[in-house]
């Protein structure tokens, strides 16, 4: 291979350049003490140059103060302030290196969860030394495509520039060598905009997803979403947000990742909700197996794509430094957002009493909307009447909000037994005073670096539906799910959840609720509903495009850039991804 | 002479450990990786590792004593500790884990508490036998864990 030494020189750290991979900057994420020991000791027998750290957020704090400053994480996915998986998507997304995720449970679906959200690889503990001393090779491989896109990138500007394997082979390792150097350096003081100049060289650079980058690209999206729901795609994006160096390519890795992040935002709302304040199994609930089922869907699930369609990632972003605090003020304007929007019906969703204001939308919707299950009490309660009525209001509100409520999206039984009851247990996790919702408005503050900027997408109906994010980890709904608010009122259906007082999400109601039984399962893979069984169910209220189908809430969607879904993957799960994202970039970049 | 049967005793004491199906490849792993540098590496994550669960174990305690019991909670409680006894290679303790969190995932809690009584029965018996063989050791001399047999 010729990854040539000298030529990484000046690219990479001088003790990266000595001799390959000796010397690879390795920071080693674990609660464990004991693993962490160990890790330390067998990467430092590999030659590696390693740093610990207890703690997720720790982490991130240490990779974003010196974003040059590694070239590799390991850590391990089951930690107490993170969870690992939603710091895999940050690095992923703020700084683009390659993750492993470390467990003890090598369980399938965690598997593919940790694949999903961008792993590169899955160690299974104990871990033996021979498995470290390979991780290198993820380093290298990424360089390789970083290279690859930066090849197109060129192309895109006219330059062509085969990318046979003979190429890349040839010059290929020279050119990961000078290219890395060639971006490393640049990146070090560079960021993007700088680069345009550059960018016609046969230097490649990296692209870098600065705040402002990433805040125009959620700004394109969210724009994207009002005009054409579901078109959207990385080149619409691309020409939305104008930066001429951005290549297509650029965009569309970002999208994934943005559409990620966002959806295990959602799945992260959702099973909080569910979990976190409520403990469903307390709720009064009619339909005790709804709840629980969320609840241990929402456990189960929580990370599982296809039901975090709607993650927004939101609280996670901001999360990080977020504490639950934060996600009380936001769920409770999530809830009082999607209260407004949910629907004129729901009485007095600004009434929040208890913790979450997610009460109040319980009481209110109960009147209105048998939510059983509603858990989107927090979002509902707020959100519907604003939410749904195609207000925009900047997606971070909602998804302050939302994110707040906490699972009680996730079950429909959401107590509308017992709005208060629910919104107390669901509130343990958002901790929302029963302050009342202001709607949209008031959601901000949640990310308020997002709000203001970004949120433009997820209009507060949307986040009414979205921040009914079951919130399967007991945190409360951080952001996370808008989706609450759709799923919320789909799930509501099958419980007997009078959706008629939502004229508008009726009609998706209908479909959605056909399509599960009591739960939203059917839902379950497009839409997240996060009430019913962990998952999110967009609800689709009111909106008239809504495609239960692929993503996640396509009536929560028609607000909100559901589009985003369709072009994102169908696995992405979150329609409401750049909204999300953009609140969550606020975050991430904003540490 | 003296010394050459200290040797071999720590050599038998630490076969047995293996044979009886205390000690897993894990442990092989941490000697291997016990050097100049870390001459008691060995031992230092050993005494980490039940520093550490001792807290764990507490926990699970008191949430054993819960009414009802919170069935998630205890599945991550004993996650955790399954991982933390993997480190080391304590393979009986990390047996009653794995029983445990079967039990979980029907909601059995009879079952829970009984396995983890059995757990925090091997978790001790294991200690003292570690700690009698790190002392057998370190009084052998140095040289013992020079020659390490392969398990």
């Amino acid at each position: 291979m010729s990854f040539s030494a000298p030529s990484m020189e000046n690219g990479f750290s001088s003790p990266r350049n000595e001799s390959f991979p000796a010397g690879l900057r390795v920071l080693v994420v674990d609660d464990d003490p004991t693993w962490l020991k160990i890790l330390e000791k067998m990467l430092k027998k590999c030659s590696y140059e390693v740093t610990t750290c207890g703690l997720a957020r720790e982490a991130l704090k240490l990779l974003r103060e010196r974003k040059d400053g590694y070239d590799i994480v390991i850590s391990d996915v089951n930690m107490p302030d993170m969870d690992g998986f939603k710091l895999l998507e940050h690095v992923g997304l703020e700084m683009d290196l390659p993750v492993l995720m470390m467990s003890v449970d090598g369980e399938t679906s965690r598997v593919m969860k940790g694949v999903q959200h961008g792993a590169c690889d899955y160690l299974l503990k104990p871990i033996r030394m021979k498995e470290l001393r390979n991780i290198w090779q993820h380093v290298f491989r990424k360089k390789i495509h970083e290279i690859r896109d930066i090849e197109s990138h060129d192309s895109y500007d006219g330059i062509q520039i085969s990318r046979n394997g003979s190429e890349l082979s040839d010059d290929g390792h020279m050119f990961c060598g000078e290219d890395l150097a060639y971006v490393k350096k640049r990146k070090d003081f560079e960021n993007k905009h700088d680069d345009i100049g550059d960018h016609s060289s046969t230097k490649k650079h990296r692209v870098v997803w600065s705040v402002d980058l990433h805040q125009k690209f959620v700004k394109a999206v969210n724009q994207i979403g009002f005009d054409s729901k579901y078109e959207v795609g990385p080149k619409k994006i691309l020409d939305l947000m104008n930066v001429p160096w951005l290549t297509r390519e650029n965009v569309a890795s970002h999208l994934q990742k943005y559409r990620l992040y966002l959806s295990r935002l959602q799945k992260e709302n959702d099973l909080k909700a569910s979990l976190g304040g409520i403990k469903l199994s307390d709720l009064p609930s009619k339909d005790p197996a709804g709840s629980f089922g969320l609840q241990s869907s929402i456990n189960g699930n929580q990370n599982d794509v296809p039901n975090g369609r709607y993650q927004f990632s939101g609280d996670n972003f901001f999360a990080q430094d977020v504490d639950s605090k934060n996600h009380e003020g936001d769920l409770k304007r999530v809830v009082s957002e999607t209260k407004r929007t949910l629907t004129a019906d729901l009485p007095d969703p600004q009434d929040m009493r208890t913790q979450m204001s997610f009460d109040h939308s319980f009481g209110s919707l109960d009147s209105e909307v048998n939510f059983a299950a509603i858990p989107a009490p927090y979002s509902w309660s707020k959100a519907p009447e604003n939410q749904f009525k195609e207000e925009h209001k900047p997606l971070l509100q909602l998804e302050d909000g939302f994110s707040q409520l906490p699972p009680s999206g996730i079950h429909n039984h959401i107590q509308i037994d017992d709005p208060l009851q629910s919104a107390s247990s669901i509130t343990s996790g958002l901790s929302m005073t029963g302050r009342e919702i202001c709607g949209p408005e008031k959601i901000k503050p949640l990310y308020p670096q997002y709000s203001s900027n970004h949120m433009s997408i997820l209009s507060p109906k949307e986040s009414a539906f979205d921040s009914f994010p079951v919130q399967s980890k007991s945190q409360m709904v951080k952001h996370q799910s808008f989706e609450p608010i759709s799923t919320a009122i789909s799930s509501m259906k099958p419980q007997g959840f009078n959706l008629s007082c939502i004229t508008d999400f009726e009609s998706c109601q209908r479909n959605l609720i056909s399509a599960t039984d009591s739960t939203f399962e059917p839902f379950n893979e497009d839409l997240t509903v996060c009430w019913l069984e962990g998952d999110c169910h967009s609800m689709n209220f009111g909106l008239p495009n809504v495609e239960f189908t692929d993503y996640i809430d396509p009536g929560f969607i028609a607000e909100f850039p559901i589009y985003l879904c369709d072009t994102l993957t169908s696995d992405t799960e979150c329609p409401f991804d750049p909204p999300e994202y953009s609140i969550v970039d606020q975050g991430l970049f904003l540490s | 002479m003296e010394r050459n049967q200290m040797h071999r005793q720590v050599s038998v004491m630490r076969q047995s450990l293996f044979d009886q199906g205390y000690l897993d490849e894990q442990f092989i792993q941490l000697e291997e990786l016990q050097d100049d540098a870390n001459p008691n590496f060995v031992e230092e994550v050993v005494t980490l590792y039940y520093r550490d669960s001792s807290r764990l174990i507490l926990s699970i305690d008191q949430a054993l004593e819960r009414n009802p019991l919170d069935f998630n909670k205890l599945d991550t409680y004993m996650h955790q500790f399954k991982g933390s006894s993997t480190s080391i290679g304590a393979k009986k303790v990390k047996a009653e884990c794995t029983q445990f969190r079967e039990y979980c995932k029907v909601g059995n809690g009879e079952g829970c508490m009984r396995t983890f009584q059995q757990a925090k029965k091997e978790y001790t018996i294991l200690k003292r036998k570690l700690e009698a063989y790190f002392q057998q050791a370190r009084q052998s001399g140095p040289s013992e864990t020079a020659c390490r047999p392969r398990n």
